[in-house]
């Protein structure tokens, strides 16, 4: 059944979000703190879990994979709703506030990269 | 005619698909014929909803470009926190936990320097360009973080409604920038794995910025993407008006 699929993503997104928002509870700020990643994670060990067990059939994974594939026109309408004409006519400050974090944060890439490749040495090592 | 408009409001998230995959249509054609699928189809159809928010935002006068145009509002919620969330949350599906694994540390690390250092230039920029006080220069340079942390830091140290406004604004340039700009630099930082994603994601924070960049570059790379990027938001709304904050007072009191 296609939506058992949906229903697990439902589940762990639910879950996932859960997680999130008492997380940002804790810690005493308004915001969601990693809710999506949290149920990535949940959808990465659930799938995990029931193949090890023969669960997990292809009905069911079309059930998830409707909404991967969804993924882009989902965020073409996404774009669509964001406030440009403000974005593009509010100055200076907003405009450099925004382009100049994105360039001197990309600078920083390669060296961040480095640390990665570190850890590979070090699991071969 | 009033009742063919009824029935698309009616209708809503409906006429956002349709309409949705006829803008799609249309980009991938003209990605074959005048780019030769050079330029992607998915990113011209991300650029084209970009001008479609203008022009909706232009025509009405609204904050939710296209969705405020009463006929086609089910674009608020197509392309609102709950569907990207959810579309996002699936395509986890196959991903490898290993590399999510292996990345760790550098993850992590992306995260701190990402939204440390967009504090930092962003409040720079509002030093430069003439704001003394605490309060303002922390809620723009939160406003360089994400459109999300910009206001709940303004909400949080009590700036006024016009620098919240501008930090918005910086957090959505940010995202539009980092949308756009994405599938152009890949090539030259090596964007073109797991790994680099994920550091890409904590780097640039933006959810919905790294998401269709990425998605425009290679959407394989999504999932590891959001992974890091999810992290960013809450990680700047517990920094900003703390930490950061308190580090700004001391020179800016």
């Amino acid at each position: 059944m296609i939506i058992k699929g949906v229903a697990l993503l439902s589940g762990c997104f639910i879950l996932g979000q859960l997680i999130g928002e008492t997380l940002g509870r804790i810690l005493y700020i308004d915001a969601n703190v990693g809710g999506v990643g949290f149920a990535m994670i949940l959808l990465i060990f659930s799938q995990n879990y029931l193949e090890k067990r023969g669960l997990f059939n292809p009905e069911m994974e079309s059930g998830v994979m409707f909404w991967s594939k969804m993924y882009i026109p989902v965020i073409v309408a996404m774009s669509a709703i964001q406030n440009v004409k403000v974005a593009l006519s509010s100055g200076m400050v907003a405009l450099l506030a925004g382009i100049i974090p994105v360039a001197v944060c990309l600078a920083t890439m390669p060296f961040i990269s480095k640390l990665t490749k570190h850890n590979e040495e070090e699991l071969k090592l | 005619m009033d009742y063919i408009s009824t029935l698309l409001v009616k209708n809503g998230l409906i006429v956002a698909f349709l309409v949705t995959g006829i803008v799609m249509y249309l980009s991938d054609w003209l990605s074959k014929k005048l780019t030769n699928n050079k330029l992607p189809g998915s990113a011209i159809a991300i650029f084209s909803g970009l001008v479609l928010a203008y022009i909706g935002g232009s025509i009405t006068g609204g904050s939710k470009g296209i969705a405020d145009i009463e006929q086609l509002s089910g674009f608020g919620l197509m392309g609102g926190a709950m569907f990207r969330d959810f579309a996002i949350v699936s395509t986890a599906m196959g991903a490898s936990f290993a590399v999510i694994k292996k990345t760790g540390l550098a993850g992590i690390t992306s995260l701190f320097v990402g939204v440390i250092l967009s504090f930092l230039c962003g409040a720079a920029v509002a030093v430069g360009l003439g704001y003394n006080d605490a309060i303002s220069i922390t809620t723009i340079g939160a406003g360089a973080c994400t459109f999300v942390v910009g206001p709940v830091t303004g909400a949080a140290v009590g700036a006024s409604s016009d620098v919240v406004a501008i930090s918005i604004a910086a957090g959505v340039i940010k995202s539009i920038l980092v949308t756009i700009g994405t599938p152009f630099i890949a090539k030259y930082i090596g964007l073109n794995n797991p790994q680099a994603a994920m550091i890409y994601g904590g780097l640039m924070g933006t959810t919905s910025g790294t998401a269709a960049g990425l998605a425009a570059t290679d959407p394989k790379l999504v999932p590891y993407g959001a992974m890091t990027a999810t992290f960013y938001t809450g990680l700047g709304c517990l920094l900003c008006p703390s930490i950061l904050f308190v580090l700004v007072k001391i020179f800016f009191a």
